[in-house]
């Protein structure tokens, strides 16, 4: 009896809060539409993983395949490739944190050194650029920069020729040993400006007065980097790197994409590009076995930036989530 | 004393020099873009182009005009950047809104959802399957099947967040209605974040490549990335077509004046994205 009156009470107060508030339910149905629609939806897709898909069955409709595909894909038909596209996707990423991760530091210690105001907005402002041009331009751009082919040799294939870093004949985009270095520099390139924006900020949040002080105590240029700079800007570096550890999985794929070609795969192709031919290109589709690689790449990448977050939480206050 | 002045002063001078190095070499591909487009084709197949145009001509721009698909796909990008961003702003707006208010029920639950999102993705091959079986094949698809981004979401939320809510019930006490509420000041008093979120979103929109190249089926429907794309595939092919050999400009600098085209809106609103991006970076370090 007294379990009823409850829930009709707490029934009338549901109602009420609806009646009052009706306005803010409304204003809630676009974004629950598009988020239903087209971002949870699919993810009933990977039930595909473990189904035999055909088309004109759909995803409910198609036969189970229990863990087939999945066996296909770590141990089948499609293992080679798959082993070889998360190599090469983690190889990516560590040279990215290797190189690709430090530029932006360098470039906002640099920046920070500026102390003429219109010289420093003036080589921020044309460091951010290339950030905001899209992938297919700067990919078309690195593409005609490096070719070599019928007597057209691009402008920066010509200057590596010239202090002999590349031979004559060498193809850039079409021999496998050049193809990290490319997509590593082009990241620092369209990157690395935009990127030291936040640890600009971070230095500039560091008090003048803790230089004046080190000055005084004979500190040199370098011992004030190191005793001052390094440490004043540590929390935000470390959340950096931590989160960048966390996106471990994560590569250009349009850039990837747009750049690749068969003769390269072997350091090319990435997680999502084998997921992209396997499941969508014109050879050789087989969804089932690339949704389950996808499924992969989402869950490991899930749990990298849940765990990247967790640490970057536990160290301090700042998380992106 | 001395030995310290010298260690900063040579620090300063090599900063100077770096920066400035790191500076050109991030514009140089752009200026090297238009003086190429510009540039005659016997000194551009020589390799005598650096820096400044040679040999100015604009023939390849002539081309390029004389395109009429590349008039259609560039309007195409525009109709995409318009409607798109406008659909995405008003989805982003009134669902940060309504997730910004505390006595929204399930507020945390639906908050949750919405991140979410952004740790687990459903993987291109279930996403493609979707967007097919919704007919996500012609131009009004594109606009509505892609732009809501999480993280927009909640970077508007956050914001929302931090006005007093004070504001708002003297509002409620004088009769204005949510919708009132959220026109009169809830989007006024945000306008930089409003700003950075759409400027976001309309760069992607405008940067869209990808899904476009994939999803539609009529040529008349896709945006300048995709053209660009082809055109640049289709490389050796144009010079064939229109007898390369015979003209004053390179086939290159065709490719190189559609960069430039594509290139200019970008730098005309350059000022601002600078301006609010630089922002966009600062608050999405803090916690959602």
């Amino acid at each position: 009896m007294d379990f009823r009156v409850n829930q009709n009470s707490k029934l009338k107060r549901f109602l009420e809060t609806l009646r009052r508030d009706w306005a803010l339910y409304v204003l809630l149905i676009p974004i629950i539409v598009f988020f239903v629609m087209w971002r949870y939806k699919p993810m009933g897709g990977v039930l595909v993983a473990f189904k035999k898909y055909k088309v004109i069955d759909g995803v409910l409709g198609s036969d189970f395949a229990g863990f087939y595909y999945i066996r296909e894909l770590m141990f089948g038909s499609a293992s080679r490739e798959f082993w070889r596209a998360l190599r090469n996707t983690f190889m990516l990423n560590i040279y990215g944190i290797l190189f690709g991760f430090p530029a932006p530091i360098i470039l906002a210690l640099l920046f920070s050194e500026i102390k003429n105001v219109a010289y420093r907005s003036v080589t921020q402002t044309f460091s951010y650029l290339p950030k905001f041009i899209s992938e297919v331009i700067i990919t078309t751009l690195i593409a005609m920069l490096v070719s070599n082919s019928h007597g057209q040799v691009g402008i920066v294939a010509h200057l590596l020729q010239m202090i002999g870093v590349i031979g004559p004949d060498a193809k850039l985009l079409y021999e496998p040993g050049y193809f990290r270095a490319i997509y590593i520099v082009s990241d620092i390139w369209v990157g690395a400006g935009y990127g030291s924006i936040v640890y600009f900020a971070a230095i500039m949040g560091i008090p003048p007065s803790n230089y004046e002080a080190a000055r005084v105590d004979g500190a040199s240029k370098f011992d004030q980097i190191r005793y001052i700079t390094m440490p004043g800007m540590a929390s935000t570096l470390t959340i950096m790197l931590i989160l960048r550890i966390g996106s471990m999985l994560a590569v250009g794929f349009e850039k990837v994409f747009l750049l690749y070609n068969a003769s390269i795969y072997e350091t090319a192709d990435v997680l999502e590009t084998f997921i992209y031919r396997l499941g969508m290109g014109e050879t050789a589709v087989n969804p089932s076995i690339a949704t389950a690689a996808g499924l992969f790449n989402s869950l490991v990448a899930m749990v990298l930036v849940l765990g990247a977050n967790y640490i970057s939480r536990k160290i301090s206050e700042t998380s992106l989530f | 004393m001395k030995r310290l002045d010298k260690s900063e002063l040579i620090f300063t001078v090599i900063a100077h020099i770096l920066v400035g190095v790191f500076a050109i070499m991030a514009i140089y591909p752009f200026i090297y873009t238009v003086s190429a487009s510009i540039s005659g084709r016997i000194a551009f197949e020589r390799g005598e182009v650096f820096l400044l145009p040679k040999e100015i001509t604009f023939g390849a721009y002539q081309y390029i005009f004389n395109d009429k698909t590349f008039w259609i796909t560039y309007t195409n990008t525009l109709f995409y950047t318009f409607y798109g961003t406008l659909y995405s702003m008003f989805i982003a707006i009134t669902g940060a809104y309504a997730l910004s208010k505390k006595r929204l029920m399930f507020r945390r639950q639906l908050n949750f959802l919405l991140v979410f999102t952004m740790w687990f993705s459903a993987g291109m091959i279930p996403t493609y399957i979707n967007y097919v079986e919704m007919g996500v094949n012609n131009r009004w698809g594109i606009v509505v099947a892609f732009g809501v981004q999480a993280f927009n979401v909640i970077l508007l939320r956050n914001y929302f967040e931090s006005i007093p809510s004070e504001i708002e019930e003297a509002a409620t006490m004088d009769g204005a209605s949510e919708f009132n509420i959220l026109k009169t000041i809830y989007i006024p008093m945000s306008k930089a974040s409003i700003a950075t979120v759409t400027l976001f979103s309309g760069l992607g929109r405008w940067n869209g490549f990808f899904w476009s190249r994939i999803l539609l089926n009529d040529t008349n429907d896709v945006p300048l990335q995709v053209y660009l794309r082809t055109k640049f595939e289709m490389l050796e092919q144009i010079s064939d077509e229109i007898g390369g050999l015979a003209l004053n400009y390179s086939i290159e600098a065709i490719i190189y004046g559609m960069l430039v085209c594509s290139i200019i809106p970008i730098i005309i609103i350059y000022p601002y994205l600078q301006k609010y991006f630089v922002k966009g970076v600062n608050v999405g370090g803090v916690k959602g």
